[in-house]
C-alpha cells in the first residue's frame, strides 16, 4: 500500500500558494533584467521590439573610449579599496573583539555609523571634505587622480569587512591560540598561525562585500568625483540620464555578468574554505 | 494489552529520502496505558510518535484512533496532544496564557475556560505561577507548563517527547512518580518516548523496544527484562553476559546448551525450539549469578545435570556501585563474566580482593537461551 | 598576549596599538571630520560660491521647517513606510519557504535573492525603466487586451515598484535568519493545539520573532528613506524625496548650509529609528 509522497504538516516549501508566491516573487526581480539581457542582443535602436540578434552594441561599447575608462577606474578603484578595507576591517574587527580601552563604545559607534548614514549624507560630506579641507589634486597621473574616490570607497567598506570579520571571530576558540603558546609559538606567531587560519573565510567574503560595494557605488563617488575621474555608474547614469541606447543594455549586462562570477565565485571559496576549517 | 485498543498502526513506514526511519511498525496500544517507546538515538521512536500527533506523515501504513482513520489528519485537528522535548513553551505568553491557549482555538468560553486553566495548573502545582513569563521559569516549571497545556485539551492520547531528558538526576526521579500519579488522576493514556531504560522500565505499564526503525519487542517492562525475545533486547536492557553455544537436549520445559566459552554446560528450566545441533546464545545477568570463595565447597549443579552451571574463575577487577559491586571474573575458557553482589551490609561492600578465586553458578531459572 | 577574552589595552600595549592606531586615524579623518564639517556648516551662511561662513545661526534648521520641506520629508517617509510594509508582505512568504525548504533548495532560493541584490543598484533600475517605459512591454502586454498604454514611469507608482525592488533583498534575508532560529517545535506545538497555519503564524511566528521583524523592518525602511537614486531615475516631479533635495543643494542651487541641515535632518530621523530599534531591545533584555 503504497503513497504518494506525504506532505508534513511544517513543509511550507511543499505548499502550493506559497511556492506560486516564491515563483512570483522571482519573476518579479529577474524579468526586468532578463529583458535587459535580452534587449541588449536587439538589432534595433528602438529599445522596445526584438528585431533580430547582434553583438553590434557590444562591439559599439568596445570601441567607446569613454565607458573603457569608466570600467577601468571602476575596476582599480574596487581592487584598491578592498585591499584596504580588508586590513583596516580586520584590524578594526581584533582591536574590538580582544582588547578593552577606553572610549571603545564610541569608536564601535564611529566604525558602524557608516554602515548606516544614508548614502547622501555621506556623499556630501565627501564633497565638501575634499572640496574644502582637503583638496585632492587635480592633475595626478592614474589612478592617483581616483584617490579621493577610493579613500570614499574604503570609508564605507572597511567597516562592513569588520562586521564579517567580527562575527567570525566569536567563533574563534581561544584555547587554540593559548595552545600554539603553550608549544612554543611567539604571540605573533600564534596570531598568524592561528587566528588568521580562523578568520580566512571571513576575510574573502569581507573582500567581496568591498569589492562588490565599491563597483556598485554611485551616490557617494557621484558626490566625490571630479569631472574627469568617471566611474562606470556614474558614466551608466549620465548614459541613462541623456540617452538611452542599447549600449547602455550591453554594458549593464556585462557589469551583471562580473557581479555573477564573482558572487559564484565567493560562494564556492567560502563552501570550501568552511568545509576546510571543519566548522 | 488489556482493555480495548485505543491507538493501531498498521504496517506503517517511513522514509527520509534513503533512509528508513520507521519500518512496517504494526501496533496496538490500549486505553489508559502508559506506554513508552524506547530504543538508541536514531531507531525511529520519536519518528513515530511525531507520526501519531500528525507531524509526520507515514510513507506507507495507517494510523487509526479509536477506530477512525487518522493517516491524513492534519495535527490539529487530532484528539492527541504532545509534551515536545525542548518543552515549546510560548516565550511571548504568559503561564495561564499559554495553557489557555489550546482552548481558545477551541472557542471555550472564557468562564469555562479559566476554571479549565485554573485546574490544570493545580494539576501540575503551578497554581501560583499564572502570571509569570516562561523566561522566570525553571526548566522544571516549563515542563509543567507543556504538560498542564496538553492536558488542560482533554486529549484522548498524551504524548510525550524524552519529557524528562533535560531535567537534572534528582528532578528527574521526583518527576517519574509525578508523571504516574498525574496519569492516574486524569486517566488519560500517556504515550512516551524515551532512550532511558530505567524511565522506561519503571513508568510503562507496557514498553516497545525499537531498533533501526522495527519493533523489536512489546511487552511489559519485566517481561522485557527476564524474557527478551533476541539478542539486541537483552544486550539493550540491563547488563547480560552473552555466550554463544549449541543446542544439546531440548524438552517442553527445559533445555541444555554447551558452549565453548563456558567450561560448564548451561542447564535452563525453559524450552527451546530448535533442534539439537542449533547454534543459540546464552545470556545471565550479573546479578543472577552465586559467587562464593574457592576454598568453600563446590556449589551444587542442577538434579537433572549436576555438571551444569557451575564453573571457577579468578577476580580480576572490581567496580564499587553502591547497592552492589561488580566483579568480572575471569573463568578458565579466558572470557569475562560480570557478576553483581548485593552490597546487603556495610562491609559487603569491601568484597572480595582482585586475584581471588571464586566459583560461579547460577540456577536453571536464570539464563535465558535466545535462538540468534 | 595571553590574557582574559577582553584583555585591558594597557597589558599588551604594542598588540593594541598595532590594530587600533590604522583604522581609528582613518574613521576620525575620513569620516567623523567630514561629517563634523558639514554638521558646523549647517549653522553657517553661504558667503560665495565655495565659501561658507560658520555663524552658529539657525536659519538653516528654521527653513527646514518650511512647509515646502516638511512635506517632502512627510512624503518620504510616506514612500519608505508604503515601501517597508509591501516589502514585509511580499518578503515574508518567501522567507518563510526558505526557512523550511531543503539544504539544496535553500541554497537556490538564498541565491535567488542574493543576486539581484549584488547587481549593481543602477542596473536594476535602469532595468525596470526599460519594462515600465510608456513604450515598455507591460504596456506592450497590457495593449494586446486593449488597455492602456499606462504612464507608469515617473510616477509615484514607479518609485514605489522600484524601492520595494530594490530593497525586498535587504527584508528578506533577516527574515530568513530570524526565522531559521525559531525553535520549530513552538510551531508543532501550536499546530499540536488545535491552531492552523495562519494563526500559528500569526500568535505564535510573529510575536516570537518581532525582534527580528523590527530588525529587518529598519534594514529596509532606513536605505529606503535615504534612497536617491531611486525616486531620481523613476520618479516624476512631484515624486522628490530628501535625497534629491539635499542632492539640488549642493549640487545646483550651492546652499551648502541648507544642503547641510537637510542632511542632518535625515541622519536624525535614521538615528532616531534605530533608537527605537535599540530601545526595544533593551526592553526585552530588561525583561530576562
Amino acid at each position: 500500500m503504497s503513497r504518494k509522497p506525504a506532505k508534513g504538516p511544517l513543509e511550507y516549501a511543499r505548499s502550493w500558494p506559497l511556492r506560486l508566491w516564491v515563483g512570483a516573487v522571482l519573476l518579479f526581480l529577474y524579468l526586468p533584467l532578463a529583458s535587459l539581457i535580452l534587449f541588449s542582443f536587439n538589432d534595433s535602436r528602438r529599445t522596445i521590439r526584438w528585431e533580430g540578434f547582434t553583438f553590434d552594441w557590444y562591439g559599439r561599447m568596445m570601441d567607446d573610449a569613454a565607458l573603457i575608462d569608466a570600467f577601468t577606474n571602476s575596476l582599480t578603484i574596487a581592487a584598491i579599496s578592498t585591499l584596504f578595507s580588508v586590513v583596516l576591517g580586520a584590524m578594526t574587527a581584533i582591536a574590538l573583539w580582544r582588547f578593552r580601552f577606553p572610549a571603545k563604545s564610541l569608536f564601535d559607534g564611529a566604525v558602524t555609523l557608516p554602515i548606516v548614514v544614508p548614502e547622501i549624507c555621506m556623499g556630501v560630506a565627501m564633497l565638501v571634505f575634499f572640496g574644502q579641507v582637503m583638496p585632492w589634486p587635480r592633475d595626478l597621473v592614474w589612478p592617483l587622480d581616483l584617490g579621493a574616490i577610493i579613500i570614499a570607497h574604503i570609508t564605507f567598506s572597511f567597516p562592513f569587512v569588520a562586521v564579517v570579520v567580527r562575527a567570525r571571530l566569536t567563533s574563534f576558540n581561544r584555547e587554540m591560540e593559548e595552545a600554539a603558546r603553550d608549544l612554543g609559538a611567539s604571540e605573533l606567531r600564534a596570531l598568524v598561525d592561528v587566528l588568521l587560519p580562523h578568520i580566512r573565510p571571513a576575510l574573502v567574503a569581507g573582500a567581496l562585500l568591498a569589492f562588490t560595494l565599491s563597483l556598485d557605488d554611485f551616490v557617494i563617488t557621484f558626490f566625490t568625483a571630479g569631472p574627469n575621474t568617471v566611474t562606470f555608474p556614474v558614466k551608466i547614469y549620465s548614459m541613462v540620464r541623456f540617452s538611452v541606447t542599447p549600449e547602455v543594455n550591453a554594458a549593464s549586462t556585462v557589469l551583471m555578468a562580473i557581479t555573477v562570477i564573482l558572487t559564484v565565485i565567493g560562494m564556492k571559496l567560502q563552501g570550501r574554505e568552511i568545509a576546510q576549517q571543519g566548522h | 494489552m488489556t482493555g480495548k485498543s485505543l491507538i493501531r498502526f498498521e504496517n506503517v513506514s517511513k522514509r527520509f529520502g534513503s533512509f528508513i526511519a520507521v519500518d512496517d511498525v504494526s501496533l496496538d496500544i490500549g486505553e489508559g496505558e502508559f506506554f513508552t517507546l524506547l530504543g538508541p538515538s536514531g531507531c525511529g521512536k520519536t519518528t513515530l510518535l511525531r507520526m501519531l500527533a500528525g507531524l509526520e506523515t507515514p510513507t506507507e501504513g495507517r494510523i487509526l484512533i479509536d477506530g477512525v482513520d487518522v493517516t491524513d489528519v492534519p495535527p490539529n485537528r487530532r484528539p492527541v496532544n504532545m509534551v515536545f522535548q525542548s518543552y515549546a513553551v510560548f516565550p511571548h505568553l504568559s503561564v495561564a496564557d499559554n495553557v489557555a491557549y489550546g482552548l481558545k482555538i477551541d472557542k471555550v468560553a472564557k468562564a469555562e475556560r479559566d476554571e479549565r486553566v485554573a485546574e490544570a495548573l493545580r494539576l501540575v502545582k503551578l497554581e501560583d505561577f499564572a502570571a509569570r513569563k516562561p523566561d522566570q521559569l525553571s526548566g522544571g516549571q516549563r515542563q509543567r507548563v507543556a504538560l498542564a497545556r496538553a492536558l488542560v485539551k482533554r486529549p484522548r492520547v498524551l504524548l510525550l517527547d524524552e519529557p524528562l531528558s533535560a531535567l537534572d538526576a534528582k528532578l528527574r526521579e521526583a518527576m517519574r512518580g509525578e508523571l504516574a500519579a498525574i496519569q492516574d488522576a486524569v486517566g488519560v493514556t500517556f504515550v512516551m518516548v524515551t532512550h532511558d531504560q530505567d524511565e522506561a522500565l519503571a513508568m510503562a505499564s507496557r514498553c516497545a523496544l525499537m531498533n533501526r526503525g522495527q519493533l523489536q519487542q512489546v511487552a511489559a517492562p519485566g517481561d522485557l527484562y527476564e524474557y527478551p525475545a533476541n539478542r539486541f533486547v537483552a544486550d539493550f536492557i540491563g547488563t547480560i553476559n552473552m555466550v554463544e553455544g549449541t543446542l544439546g537436549l531440548d524438552e517442553p520445559d527445559q533445555a541444555a546448551v554447551t558452549s565453548e566459552a563456558l567450561d560448564c554446560p548451561v542447564w535452563v528450566n525453559h524450552g527451546v525450539t530448535g533442534a539439537p545441533g542449533t547454534p543459540v546464545w546464552v545470556g545471565i545477568r550479573p546479578e543472577k549469578i552465586a559467587m562464593t570463595p574457592i576454598d568453600q565447597p563446590r556449589p551444587a549443579g542442577p538434579e537433572e545435570m549436576p555438571a551444569a552451571n557451575v564453573t571457577q574463575g579468578v577476580i580480576v577487577r572490581s567496580a564499587y556501585l553502591g547497592a552492589s559491586t561488580l566483579y568480572e571474573v575471569e573463568i578458565a575458557t579466558g572470557i569475562v563474566l560480570k557478576v553483581a553482589q548485593a552490597n546487603g551490609d556495610r562491609d559487603a561492600g569491601q568484597g572480595l580482593p582482585a586475584g581471588s578465586s571464586v566459583w560461579l553458578s547460577w540456577a536453571p531459572k536464570a539464563p535465558v537461551v535466545l535462538l540468534g | 598576549m595571553v590574557g582574559p577574552m577582553n584583555g585591558d589595552w594597557r597589558r599588551e600595549r604594542l598588540a593594541f596599538l598595532s590594530v587600533i592606531t590604522a583604522p581609528a586615524a582613518w574613521i576620525v579623518l575620513f569620516f567623523v571630520i567630514p561629517l563634523g564639517v558639514i554638521w558646523a556648516y549647517s549653522f553657517g551662511r553661504t558667503l560665495n560660491l565655495t565659501e561658507v561662513a560658520v555663524t552658529g545661526t539657525l536659519d538653516n534648521y528654521a527653513r527646514v521647517l518650511d512647509p515646502v520641506y516638511l512635506m517632502i520629508f512627510a512624503k518620504s517617509l510616506v514612500f519608505a513606510g508604503v515601501t517597508t510594509a509591501i516589502c514585509l508582505l511580499v518578503g515574508f512568504p518567501y522567507a518563510l519557504v526558505m526557512t523550511f525548504a531543503t539544504p539544496r533548495g535553500k541554497i537556490w532560493l538564498l541565491l535567488g535573492i542574493m543576486l539581484p541584490f549584488w547587481t549593481n543598484l543602477l542596473v536594476r533600475t535602469y532595468a525596470l525603466m526599460a519594462v515600465m517605459r510608456t513604450e515598455g512591454w507591460i504596456n506592450d502586454a497590457v495593449g494586446l487586451v486593449g488597455l492602456g498604454p499606462f504612464e507608469m514611469l515617473h510616477t509615484n507608482f514607479a518609485v514605489i515598484v522600484g524601492l520595494v525592488y530594490v530593497h525586498l533583498p535587504f527584508i528578506v534575508l533577516p527574515l530568513y535568519s530570524t526565522l531559521d532560529r525559531l525553535d520549530r517545535s513552538l510551531l508543532e506545538a501550536s499546530l499540536d493545539l488545535g491552531a492552523g497555519h495562519i494563526r500559528t503564524i500569526l500568535q505564535v511566528v510573529v510575536p516570537i520573532a518581532r525582534p527580528g521583524i523590527l530588525s529587518a523592518v529598519m534594514l529596509c525602511f532606513i536605505p529606503a528613506l535615504g534612497s536617491y537614486l531611486t525616486p531620481d531615475l523613476l520618479g516624476g516631479p512631484d515624486s522628490q524625496m530628501i535625497a534629491s533635495v539635499i542632492e539640488r543643494q549642493f549640487k545646483r542651487a550651492n546652499d551648502w548650509p541648507f544642503g547641510a541641515a537637510l542632511s542632518f535632518m535625515l541622519m536624525y530621523l535614521t538615528l532616531a529609528a534605530m533608537a527605537v530599534r535599540a530601545l526595544q531591545d533593551r526592553r526585552k533584555g530588561a525583561i530576562a
